[in-house]
């Protein structure tokens, strides 16, 4: 079977998964039947995009479906194949876990068969992306793609928050979705046709090249959630249930990257650098927001959707610096960037999503989102607790799990900017490459705060102490993703050879040396410039622990109450709080949010006596909403009412306009 | 061939276990010199060794609801500092595990040791851990873009981020005036001062709850585990001596490996940790120590100063 | 170009330009009046040792006195007089607490990048080595302008005009080996006249609104609100 045919077969299982239980009486074979189908989906879609990503083949096909002048076009080669992947793995995850998360849902009021509709159309729309070879397949795949994840944002729509989330994430992805379909148009009118392989062909001039990719880059950034385009994604993400959290901040937002790579480096064929400086600055703009919002939330899902934010930002970094380096004629080191936003694509993947997971084990059992109320799972939940320490770990960029590997490639990406002609472009890349340092060092921060507040310490509430483990088929789930975590920190090398075939096909340039000295060395560029042997670090540290733990003679362990100055035993309330935790962060970068605060203090009677009761509220908004979101929303409000004066009610008025509009159009006629 | 790379291997680990071996010696050196300093009795040089055999010896005591991860740290962290050591050159350059990592990656392992210090800060659940912790995060996200900003100098000045190269590069290059370096090298130091908790940051010898920084995070550590988290600060400090020392003074540095290079090696680098040494004591005799909320002054400043260094790399020293 | 290949005295030349533009950052970012003057004296040292390096290097001898008029005047004359001030108005202690150093700063780097933009197509029609200082003299003058629009306190702002002042001599040095002797003296002597005028008119502000700090001068405007 061809790999074209496992890809429909992967589509159709999705699609399917959604169709069936409604068909299935009692909910709990639907759901079996659901995740089975999904299980199938997800492994039919990594046999498809491996074999074509190994295979480097590029499958073309018409399909007798859509337009009578404009067929289906899909293709499948090693981009969408790399994406592929990226989809497929997070899906598997997802259908081990999903069964036993769902059992929640059944006795809610909210039939969880709606649930698997719009779930699995939503995977289906997003592999049908990856296939899409023509602007009109690729535009209805989107939009099944978008309804049916505003259809899971809704899925609880008895709460006023979800239903909020939902319309503006459907107006941001309407909005978004014609940027696109306007990028899409300027190219079709140069091509001639609106087949990618028309628009590859189509001599596009410089300008008309530059709006094209101004349209494409607002529209699919807006879906990948760039600042300051990114309102929806903190609403929307953490309102659905959390292993479509993971879909979407794991999967969906990569591909809205798979879309803007596949139009900016292969449908444009001339890469200005001009572009790359855009993509970068708002690259680094979005992954420092993006953490120093994340640092200071509460809420463990809405922390973990503004850390997304940031990731794709650093996602945005490694582009933009492929396109200046592309751009600027050097495509060797181009292809080093690319190859580490695809390497950083695959990383959010797969921690993000185990992260999302995560967050749904401890929803599960503890009924809480909020990090102040949780505390001291690491003794109740010990495989969610080390799983989640992997991700932490991992999107923290340390070595020697995967997250680093990436940012690691960035960097050297970044510190190859002698070579370009352009002074000014030689300054900006070493400060983008610190603009991604903090950001890293902040992220580091943000999940020493989740990890220490939420699994550290004591419980600091009655759910938190009764917690218990998750169900078997959430772990392997988790473990998974935490496996592969480790594998794609461990064996960069290995996987950076397969992957090395996409900056083949989008720039023709592979990377010089990156795997010519074993899969045990790492090089992008070349030995004396850089390397890094992630598995001989990985090997030290285990080879150091072990002479620690094991050789060093046993001793006995006593246990003791902790230090507490002598004043009397410590309680769960005496334990540092995530909100003072991000205090000294809060003070310095204070400019960055919006920040109400206030204490009110009680007294008994006279304004000098001791106080009895102190209150603090801190309440900390989106500066974005201020300063962009509300002026626009009354500036729409405004013309709305404006143009809504020519509703007079008056049936004669209406016939006016009517009468006018028929002499109009006869004047234009003739 | 492959007897060379034996001996090359050898060399390594024997020059990670010097290293390791006498980072307490340094911290004994710098004890010893501020206390003549400040006309105090002064300890032996081998004190440092004492308390950490003294550590290791005693019972292991643990906090109630300490979990694994408590327990794990501190063997982590010291892992994390070892390798650390292996792949920066104390004596002799192109050593094979200076291969391992660049100092991109060197950084990253201060940030392994850094993230897992914190946690187990959190880990107990008293107010000081957390405090600590708070702090220690705080103050290394703003320091460790400073300390790549100007790691980033050196790289874009040499071509390359590996250390060895980077040194071998300044070797070869003779005496040049570097205004980049200049600053490079105040930043970094800068950087330094922040990383290992010295004055004006943090204090060291401080036991008052309220100003300790890294002292509040392993509050809770006695025995085996205080004493490799010890020995892990001490080598942490020699590992910026030796970074600053050998970056910026190469000379004396073995180039190749016959024994009266690595001799030379050896006292050179003996010579240029002991300056360094005599340097922060006065440096710590003479300043005060600042509130927390005046450090992202001190960083901000450490970053400027990295910052001034690459755009002087690319605007003089490179040019059109 | 590589740095390792000039000779020494060119290599001190960068290596003071370096310092400059430090000495223009400290100026930016110094919240005290006596070191603000003394951060512009190390200027006029710097000043003058370049010029002395450069007339070295060429053997421009009217160079030699442009240097010793720069050490005298600017490292020594200038400051004193502003040190002097600012014992007799008793400011020397006062600390002028600025909003956000940070961004000041940042804003200030970003100058620097924006001056080597801009200096770029100036640079490649000159020849000699120590061209790429154009940019760090462009930069110093930019920075003294926003040490004039974000310091409130009069003297900091005359500081800051007198650093311009700096970066434009400096400019002349390394571009075209100074300006003629008769510009440069009468430049000289017009920054010493300035120098005392601005003294009077310290006398004659604080008289006048009981306090050198600049932002109430609003006052003086027409129209209230």
């Amino acid at each position: 079977m061809a790999a074209l045919d496992i890809a429909y077969v992967a589509v159709l299982a999705a699609a399917l998964s959604g169709v069936l239980p409604l068909l299935v009486a009692r909910r709990r074979y639907a759901q079996r039947v659901a995740f089975a189908l999904l299980a199938v989906s997800a492994i039919a879609a990594i046999v498809a995009g491996a074999s074509a990503l190994t295979g480097e083949t590029t499958l073309a096909e018409r399909l007798p479906l859509g337009l009578p002048w404009l067929k289906w076009h899909v293709r499948l080669d090693v981009l969408s194949g790399f994406f592929h992947i990226v989809i497929g793995v997070v899906v598997l995850a997802t259908s081990f876990y999903g069964p036993s998360y769902l059992r929640e849902y059944e006795s809610g009021q909210n039939d969880p068969t709606v649930l698997n509709l719009a779930s699995g159309f939503f995977i289906a729309g997003m592999l049908l992306v990856l296939l899409a070879d023509d602007a009109f397949s690729f535009m209805v795949a989107w939009e099944v793609m978008s309804v049916a994840s505003y259809l899971l944002v809704t899925f609880q729509h008895e709460h006023a928050a979800n239903r909020r989330a939902g319309f503006l994430y459907l107006l941001m992805a309407q909005i978004g979705a014609v940027g696109i379909l306007l990028g899409f148009g300027v190219l079709a009118t140069f091509g001639g046709h609106f087949t990618f392989d028309a628009m590859r062909g189509g001599n596009v001039p410089a300008a008309w090249a530059s709006v094209a990719f101004a349209l494409a880059f607002f529209g699919f950034g807006m879906k990948a959630g760039m600042i300051p385009v990114h309102a929806w994604l903190p609403e929307a993400h953490p309102v659905t249930p959390s292993h479509i959290s993971a879909l979407m901040s794991g999967v969906m937002l990569k591909v809205a990257i798979y879309g803007f790579m596949r139009f900016t480096f292969d449908l444009l064929v001339d890469v200005q650098w001009q572009w790359g400086v855009a993509v970068l600055l708002i690259g680094a703009g979005s992954a420092l927001f993006g953490v120093l919002y994340a640092y200071v939330q509460q809420d463990l899902k809405r922390l973990l959707a503004y850390s997304s934010i940031e990731n794709i930002g650093i996602i945005l970094m490694a582009l933009g610096l492929s396109l200046i380096f592309v751009g600027g004629g050097h495509p060797v080191l181009g292809a080093i960037g690319l190859v580490a936003a695809l390497y950083h694509v695959l990383n959010h993947a797969v921690f993000k999503g185990l992260l999302f997971l995560g967050s749904g084990a401890v929803l599960y059992r503890t009924h809480e989102r909020d990090l102040e109320h949780l505390g001291g799972l690491i003794h109740r939940m010990p495989v969610t607790a080390a799983v989640f320490l992997v991700g932490c770990v991992a999107i923290s960029a340390l070595p020697p799990l995967n997250g680093f590997v990436s940012e690691w490639l960035i960097f050297q990406t970044a510190l190859q900017a002698p070579a370009l002609e352009n002074g000014v472009l030689r300054t900006l890349l070493p400060i983008a490459a610190a603009v991604l340092a903090l950001t890293g060092a902040l992220a580091a921060a943000t999940f020493v705060k989740v990890y220490g507040i939420a699994f550290l310490g004591k419980a600091r509430t009655r759910h938190a102490a009764h917690a218990r483990e998750v169900p078997r088929g959430m772990r392997v789930g988790m473990v998974l993703l935490a496996a592969l975590c480790l594998l794609l920190g461990v064996l960069p090398t290995t996987v950076i050879g397969v992957i090395d075939a996409i900056p083949q096909l989008l720039i023709g340039q592979r990377l010089p040396s990156a795997t010519a000295h074993g899969w045990l060395w790492l090089t992008p560029v070349s030995p004396d410039i850089a390397s890094y042997s992630a598995p001989l670090v990985l090997l030290a540290i285990a080879l150091s622990f072990f002479i620690g733990r094991r050789l060093l003679p046993a001793r006995q362990v006593r246990r003791t109450p902790p230090w507490d100055c002598g004043f009397g035993p410590l309680t769960n309330r005496m334990q540092y709080t995530s909100t003072a935790f991000a205090m000294p962060i809060r003070r310095i970068f204070a400019p960055v949010w919006h920040v109400q605060e206030q204490v009110e203090v009680t007294r008994r009677h006279e304004a000098d006596a001791p106080p009895t009761g102190l209150r603090h509220q801190l309440h900390i908004e989106d500066r974005t909403w201020l300063a962009l979101y509300e002026p626009i929303g009354h500036y729409v409000i405004g013309a709305a009412r404006a143009i809504g004066l020519i509703q007079t009610g008056s049936v004669r008025t209406y016939l006016l306009y009517s009468f006018l509009t028929l002499l109009f159009l006869l004047w234009i006629v003739t | 061939m492959p007897n060379d790379t034996v001996l090359a291997w050898l060399l390594a680990v024997v020059q990670t276990l010097l290293f390791i071996g006498a980072a307490p010696l340094l911290a004994g050196w710098i004890k010893r010199v501020k206390c003549h300093m400040q006309n105090r009795a002064a300890p032996s040089l081998i004190q440092p060794y004492r308390d950490l055999a003294k550590l290791f010896r005693k019972e292991l005591v643990l906090a109630e609801n300490a979990s694994w991860l408590f327990r794990a740290t501190p063997y982590i962290v010291f892992a994390a500092l070892v390798l650390a050591a292996a792949t920066v050159p104390l004596i002799a350059l192109s050593s094979p595990t200076a291969a391992i990592a660049d100092v991109i990656v060197l950084v990253g392992f201060f940030a392994l040791a850094r993230f897992f210090l914190a946690l187990a800060g959190l880990d107990i659940g008293t107010a000081f851990g957390g405090m600590g912790s708070s702090r220690e995060m705080t103050i290394a996200s703003l320091s460790e873009p400073a300390m790549l900003m100007a790691v980033f100098t050196l790289a874009l000045t040499a071509h390359t981020t590996n250390l060895s190269e980077a040194i071998e590069h300044n070797l070869a290059a003779g005496l040049v005036l570097r205004p980049s370096f200049l600053f490079a090298l105040l930043g970094l130091t800068m950087v330094a001062i922040a990383e290992c908790g010295r004055i004006p940051i943090d204090n060291p010898a401080t036991h008052l709850e309220l100003t300790m920084v890294h002292e509040a995070m392993v509050l809770e550590y006695a025995g085996r585990n205080l004493a490799l988290l010890e020995w892990a600060g001490q080598i942490k400090l020699m590992i910026y001596g030796v970074l600053i020392a050998n970056i910026f003074w190469p000379w004396g540095i073995a180039e190749t490996l016959d024994a009266a290079a690595l001799g030379v090696g050896v006292v050179a680098i003996a010579a240029k940790l002991t300056g360094l040494g005599i340097l922060l004591v006065v440096w710590e005799t003479v300043i005060a120590k600042m509130r927390l909320f005046r450090v992202p002054q001190f960083l901000g400043f450490a970053f400027l100063l990295a910052l001034l260094g690459m755009l002087t790399q690319v605007i003089l020293e490179t040019g059109t | 170009m590589d740095l390792a290949k000039l000779s020494l005295s060119d290599q001190a030349v960068i290596a003071s330009a370096a310092l400059i533009l430090f000495t223009s950052f400290i100026m930016l970012a110094q919240a005290r009046i006596r070191p603000l003057i003394y951060a512009f004296a190390w200027q006029g040292v710097l000043l003058a040792l370049i010029t002395a390096l450069v007339a070295l290097v060429s053997g421009q001898s009217h160079l030699y006195i442009s240097a010793a008029l720069t050490l005298g005047l600017k490292a020594f004359l200038i400051p004193w007089m502003l040190h002097r001030l600012a014992v007799r108005l008793n400011v020397q202690h006062e600390v002028e607490p600025l909003a956000n150093p940070s961004i000041l700063l940042l804003i200030g780097s970003a100058l620097v990048i924006f001056s080597y933009y801009v200096s770029v197509p100036i640079v490649q029609f000159s020849t000699l080595v120590i061209r790429n200082t154009v940019a760090v003299s462009v930069a110093v003058v930019l920075l003294g302008m926003l040490v004039m629009v974000a310091r409130d306190k009069a003297i900091a702002q005359v500081v800051g005009f007198m650093s311009i002042e700096n970066g434009l001599f400096f400019a002349a040095v390394v571009s075209t080996y100074g300006m003629p002797m008769v510009v440069e003296l009468g430049i000289a002597f017009d920054v010493l006249v300035a120098a005392v005028l601005f003294g009077v008119f310290f006398f004659q502000i604080r008289a006048s609104i009981d306090s050198l700090d600049v932002s109430r001068l609003n006052r003086l405007r027409e129209i209230d609100e």
